[in-house]
């Protein structure tokens, strides 16, 4: 299935530089790991130097997960060279790599929650005094001689519990720092955090690399890697592609590599009549999420929602839609009151929500792709009452081939399926619902580039067509690119409202953080 | 195959199964369930003496048929992932409400069905506490059940009216005529019939499995789960009101005490019969077999002269052994997902969350 053409094997023509005097930090060249047939990786080529943040950019599947996991001992490469300080290595663990001074951050963190910040950094090595008991005071010394470093304030003795996600990646770099690792590779780890939370990363990156570490950077967003890296390494199909130096590079270019071919618009926005409102939104407050919101949505209009994660968009979003409560203003759709609290009447009315957590709220992921397209429209399916699997697999056939659902069967797993075509069924589900408002929370969040385009023309097809659409998405280029009008949002208020000539990342990020620092 | 060029629309088409027919209806646990108490019947037939008489087929399925009855709303409520533990004493409070509302004088048939609604008003109070207030069903339905069996103790004591119409308990006990099997199997069929459409066929069966499997991704679809969740309470505590009307007709027995232990009979037989406990697996027609099964075993081997402790020992065993070949076959299918996962990891990020 997953065979491809000879021509379209991308072959590196050339080894990544490594003309320098010392020898790397860490050094991958041509490394092949395969699963039973299939080849997760053929040509994993990847050189980090000391004093150098290296990103490795990729579309899902492009192998960069497959490479993190050979560096962290998690599996063992079939070919291929593996050098670290030049000299050869073999991990059969991930015991190993820690202990030759590797460490790798994940997304989403694994800290014991009931422990101390301090206790969480040492666990398991514990320093310990002259009577063998655990010497607290070093400890929390050097925890805080580490946070200082890194320019943040965690109090060294809460628990771990209810700490943000960012300041618990945080917390495991200053794990990696206290094991005195050289060498940190960061997978994602900006998929969770808010803009400012982002920068506090960046600024700690940046210190780490100053101190003369080598880091790995690996990110769906361009505008990240633009902003931190240094390097940069395309992979695509489990092969090398290229490294380039990030100011002899550009957008396009890397998005080119990463698809193998050009992408003539990752935003095609397409010209769209605009109509009447069709939703109106007024004064629509939650004491203490969102406050005084007012906004309306016309057919055929694409209206983004900008904001930082966490500034109620989400929030907002689900209260219109009815799965969460307001306690007061006024959601009209096509002219009527929409009921508080009522998703089935919004359903009814022609009000789609596709929700942020797909995994979590959009799918049922252990029911197959047929059931989880038909879900929201069981009940118009049903003849006299009752369900039959005929209409269901013809509905959900209907949806998967307009969408290009890449699925065995209709009845797979849903959970089997690709992140993209995870989201494609979440699109089906709702768009078969036949709405006249569609309200998507960060379509594209996790998707690969390809995909992306795929949802965004999906998107602009469906505006030109008469829906009306709002767009929730943290990612500014993907607002920018494709809404007529742009809202933003900052601590549950709407903060600006900007027509699609005047929405410059500069105004929308000084209105989403009011701060003037953040927007340049 | 992640990087389809945007501009090449293919009309795709797809197969609606994985696997033919034979193999999604044949190779599932409820056909094993089926299938191993098509081979206890036949063994016992062989073997046992006087299992082949029509009096062992009566008074096999009159024992059953509260578990029966009950398994029913009991599949729905751990479909959804809930429980009701108090369904047996549902049954002793409609007992003992059926004797003392008959021995005040009421006609029978009044009293069964204000009996009948006791039931339902203590299903009310289930549902109240789990959909409303919002606590497990778990703790709510141990809760009450001691309460309702202590309420159904408290007004009978320990005494028990045994005179009721013999118009009615003959009723009860009464075969389909011409045949060796009980009438209360008429009323069971009905609504079997209603319950297996219900959960198979309609849009409310859809959405308890979506609510065993993910409850918010339920709720966001336009699933009212509050709602649903406490109809199926109050369906439980009314099928239990009705088991409890024929508990006491079969028996001409109101006590405090009647089918005590009886909800563990029935949870036990809807788990064997392939309904997983973390909700959303399950099918009707296993749970009727696991029923059987459970209880065709027993009068078999009580047929054979195995002594009551033996048989619990062997039906314990056998229950065990379902769960643990359900995790078996569980863990063989994830294997095989992870296989199909890594097969993936190339072209998916949903497979490998690292």
């Amino acid at each position: 299935m997953f065979h491809l053409k000879e021509e379209d094997v991308p072959v590196p023509e050339e080894a990544p530089p490594t003309a320098s005097p010392a020898p790397p930090a860490l050094e991958l060249s041509r490394v092949v790991k395969s699963f039973g047939a299939v080849v997760a990786l053929r040509s994993g080529t990847i050189t980090l130097e000391e004093g150098s943040i290296h990103a490795l950019i990729g579309e899902n599947g492009a192998g960069k997960s497959t490479l993190v996991k050979i560096i962290a001992g998690l599996y063992r490469r079939d070919a291929g060279t593996f050098r670290l300080r030049g000299e050869d290595v073999d991990f059969h663990s991930t015991a190993q790599s820690k202990a030759s001074g590797i460490a790798v951050i994940y997304q989403e963190p694994t800290l014991f929650p009931d422990l101390s910040v301090t206790e969480n950094i040492f666990m398991g090595r514990q320093p310990t005094n002259r009577f063998g008991r655990i010497d607290r005071k070093a400890m929390r010394a050097e925890t805080q001689q580490i946070f200082g470093r890194l320019g943040v304030s965690i109090d060294p003795d809460r628990v771990t519990e209810g700490l943000s996600i960012a300041d618990q990646q945080i917390i495991e770099i200053a794990k990696a720092i206290s094991l005195d690792a050289r060498v940190l590779i960061m997978d994602e780890p900006t998929a969770a955090l808010s803009g400012v939370e982002v920068e506090r990363l960046f600024a700690v990156a940046r210190s780490l690399r100053d101190e003369g570490r080598a880091l790995m950077f690996i990110s769906h967003r361009f505008d990240e890697v633009f902003a931190l890296c240094d390097t940069v390494t395309v992979m695509r199909d489990g092969s090398y592609i290229a490294t380039t130096p990030i100011r002899e590079t550009s957008v396009d270019e890397l998005v080119r590599q990463m698809v193998g071919r050009d992408v003539a618009e990752l935003f095609p926005k397409l010209p769209a009549e605009i109509g009447d409102d069709v939703l109106v939104v007024e004064g629509l407050t939650r004491a203490g999420v969102f406050h005084d919101i007012s906004f309306s949505v016309r057919a055929g209009e694409i209206v983004g929602l900008a904001g930082l994660v966490g500034a109620g968009r989400s929030e907002v979003a689900r209260a219109v839609f009815g799965v969460d409560p307001y306690e007061s203003g006024s959601v009209r759709l096509g002219g009527r009151q929409l009921p508080k609290g009522n998703p089935r009447v919004a359903m009814a009315r022609g009000l789609a929500l596709v929700p942020e957590d797909r995994r979590k709220q959009g799918l049922v992921l252990d029911e197959s792709v047929a059931r989880n397209i038909t879900l929201a429209i069981r009940g118009s399916l049903a003849k006299a009452g009752l369900l039959w699997s005929g209409p269901e697999n013809e509905a959900a056939a209907i949806w998967s081939s307009r969408l290009e659902v890449k699925t065995a069967s209709l009845d797979a797993e849903t959970g089997t399926l690709s992140g993209g075509n995870q989201q494609k069924v979440v699109l089906g589900k709702w768009l078969a619902t036949d709405p006249k408002v569609l309200i998507v929370d960060e379509p594209t969040r996790g998707i690969d580039v390809g995909t992306k385009a795929e949802v965004h023309r999906l998107l602009s097809e469906l505006a030109q067509q008469g829906l009306a659409i709002l767009m929730i998405s943290s990612e500014l280029p993907e607002v920018l690119g494709m809404a007529d009008r742009v809202l933003v949002m900052r601590e549950g208020h709407l903060t600006g409202e900007f027509p699609r000539s005047e929405a410059t990342p500069e105004a929308v990020m000084f209105a989403a953080t009011a701060d003037k620092e953040a927007a340049l | 195959m992640t990087t389809t060029a945007p501009e090449t629309r293919t009309v795709r088409t797809y197969r609606a199964h994985a696997h033919p027919a034979w193999r999604r209806i044949l190779l599932t646990r409820e056909m094993a369930v089926i299938a191993l108490l098509v081979v206890v019947i036949a063994v016992a037939l062989a073997v046992v003496p006087n299992f082949d008489s029509p009096l062992t087929v009566t008074y096999l399925l009159r024992d059953l048929a509260p578990i029966l009855l009950i398994a029913l709303p009991m599949t729905l409520i751990i479909i959804t992932e809930e429980i009701d533990l108090s369904v047996a004493s549902i049954v002793g409070l409609t007992s003992v409400m059926t004797g003392i509302l008959t021995q005040a004088g009421w006609d029978f048939p009044v009293a069964a069905v204000a009996a009948i609604l006791v039931g339902t008003v203590a299903g009310v109070i289930n549902g109240f506490l789990v959909t409303v207030v919002g606590l497990p069903s778990l703790a709510v339905t141990i809760g009450t059940l001691a309460l309702f069996r202590g309420i159904a103790v408290g007004l009978l004591g320990t005494t028990a009216i045994t005179d009721f119409p013999e118009f009615w308990s003959d009723l009860a006990k009464d075969n389909i005529p011409g045949t060796p099997i009980p009438g209360i199997m008429i009323p069971f069929v009905v609504l079997a019939i209603v319950f297996a459409v219900l959960l198979h066929f309609t849009p409310f069966g859809r959405s308890l499995y979506a609510i065993g499997l993910n409850k918010e991704a339920a709720a966001f679809s336009g699933v009212d789960v509050g709602r649903t969740k406490f109809l199926l309470f109050v369906l439980s505590g009314t099928v239990s009101g009705f088991a409890g009307v024929y508990f006491t007709l079969l028996y001409s027995n109101a006590r405090g005490d009647n089918a005590t232990g009886l909800e563990l009979s029935v949870i036990a037989a809807v788990l064997l019969g392939g309904v997983s406990i973390f909700g959303g697996r399950g099918a009707l027609h296993g749970v009727i077999a696991g029923v059987l099964l459970i209880g065709t075993l027993g009068s078999a081997l009580r047929l054979a002269g195995v002594t009551s402790d033996i048989i619990n020992v062997i039906t314990g065993v056998l229950l065990v052994l379902s769960v643990v070949s359900a995790s078996f076959l569980a863990w063989l299918r994830s294997r095989r997902i992870s296989a199909i996962g890594r097969k993936k990891g190339r072209t998916s990020s949903a497979a490998e969350p690292i």
